[in-house]
């Protein structure tokens, strides 16, 4: 990679950082949202312990997916409406840097803070401690692939007519794998069993969501923007 | 004569026109002989009684869900690689009868399943997994609905189209692999009762019943969005028939 290359990463990074510190509130939208979720279950279903800490893997876990969903809109909106979108496709760099980068900006802002406060969710729906730190090690591995895959959806789905929904449409059946072994990870090292397989098969799904999805968003940025 | 010609949407109508009625002819016969043979000539089940009938709608559905999927992604992907724009139209064509099919599939399998195994619907892996895609492809229906420009429709479906391909196995193995995880299931689908050669054959013939009926039906609609697309130039205006 030549030396443009890194620091046009840089620069794209460190604005869109630069962007979500200065609109915090957008930031903390997600993360309440996902919160905020994942409290409303024991209200729902009631405060059994046994059951609680049955079903908290799969909670926290959908309630991630659908964290990551909502704050999809903000990848590329901003930027596609106000044309800065089209001047980094634009650039001398190749664009699936650009979005690689681009993605890591909304993981670091978006899927980095679920990974912080899951544990302490875990917490409240008594999930032992081993199954914590396997909570915040499946997450830590997988929302990278969650940012990864959405971006996809997020690109397909620019200045399209309802696109919140559509990108929920579209995203959510391609986060299935992630949900299932992300879930199974937890409740295996619940149950006492072993997880390193779940957790080294969500990395596997992590590094394919790594190869592919930048040029599939890339190409779909391409299409956005013709 | 070169097979490219019938890229051309314009020699392509012509031909899909001739093509519908045949693949419905063929449709209906193969249609009333597997039916024939599934209600009057195959043995009733000794383990499921007359139940297991519906397998004969069931399975053929269940394939072509499938294997629409697969074909839809071959052109979707012709279409982006190649620009051409009959390729798009015919994934776009492919998609209803795919989901009309998976919608299929799931029905008869809840209809099969409540005398069987006493329940509606089970969280079986390949219950789950066709669930999963017909919502792949309600997400491709949805996109091409939702974008104005076809150009871009074209191209934006045909991208997701390949993401789900990619997917589509990726989704099958891990379904599988929870299914397997959680409770082990009461019920098994997998261990199918050793099939009597007529009730196979009977299935086959079904089986190409619902290929012609989805090439016809996919070519009929080809020919309508054609004449969307198409309905501003000369050849389509001097068409009799509209």
């Amino acid at each position: 990679m030549s030396q443009s290359a890194v620091t046009a990463c840089r620069a794209v990074i460190a604005r869109d950082l630069l962007v979500a510190a200065r609109r915090r509130s957008d930031v903390l939208t997600t993360f309440f949202f996902f919160v905020i979720v994942v409290s409303l279950f024991p209200l729902g279903i009631g405060p059994q312990p046994d059951t609680l800490r049955e079903i908290a893997p799969g909670v926290v876990w959908v309630a991630a997916l659908l964290a990551a969903l909502l704050s999809l809109a903000r990848m590329f909106d901003a930027d596609y409406a106000d044309g800065t979108l089209e001047q980094v496709m634009l650039a001398p760099q190749p664009p699936v840097l650009m979005v690689l980068s681009k993605i890591s900006a909304h993981w670091l802002t978006t899927g980095l803070p679920l990974v912080v406060i899951a544990p302490l969710l875990g917490l409240q729906f008594d999930l032992p401690g081993r199954a914590l730190a396997t909570l915040l090690l499946s997450l830590l591995i997988a929302t990278p692939a969650l940012s990864l895959i959405g971006a996809v959806g997020a690109a397909l789905t620019l200045g399209v007519r309802g696109a919140g929904g559509l990108s929920a449409l579209l995203v959510l059946p391609l986060y299935v794998p992630v949900l299932v072994f992300g879930a199974g990870a937890v409740t295996a090292s619940a149950a006492g069993l072993n997880e390193a397989a779940h957790l080294s098969l969500l990395a596997a799904m992590a590094l394919v969501a790594l190869v592919f999805a930048p040029w599939a968003t890339a190409a779909a940025l391409r299409i956005a923007l013709e | 004569m070169s097979w490219f010609r019938y890229s051309s949407p314009q020699s392509f109508y012509p031909l899909a026109g001739k093509m519908v009625p045949w693949f419905f002819t063929l449709a209906a016969l193969l249609g009333l002989a597997g039916l024939y043979i599934a209600f009057f000539v195959a043995p009733t089940d000794f383990q499921q009684g007359d139940a297991y009938r519906i397998i004969f709608i069931h399975v053929p559905a269940a394939w072509m869900s499938m294997l629409i999927y697969a074909v839809m992604a071959f052109w979707a992907g012709i279409g982006l690689v190649f620009n051409t724009r009959l390729s798009s139209m015919m994934a776009h064509a492919l998609a209803p009868t795919g989901a009309l099919m998976t919608l299929i599939a799931l029905w008869t399998g809840s209809f099969w399943g409540r005398p069987t195994w006493g329940a509606w619907w089970v969280w079986d892996a390949r219950l789950t997994s066709e669930l999963i895609l017909l919502f792949l492809y309600l997400g491709y229906l949805a996109l091409v609905a939702a974008i104005d420009d076809p150009r871009r429709a074209d191209k934006a479906s045909a991208v997701l189209a390949l993401v789900g391909a990619i997917n589509v196995p990726i989704i099958y193995f891990s379904v599988q692999w929870w299914n397997t995880l959680h409770q082990g299931s009461t019920i098994s689908m997998t261990r199918a009762p050793s099939m009597a050669s007529i009730m196979l054959i009977g299935m086959l013939v079904m089986v190409f019943a619902f290929w012609a009926y989805s090439i016809a039906a996919a070519l009929m609609r080809v020919r309508c969005e054609i004449l969307e697309r198409e309905h501003h130039s000369a050849w389509a205006r001097k068409l009799e028939d509209i």
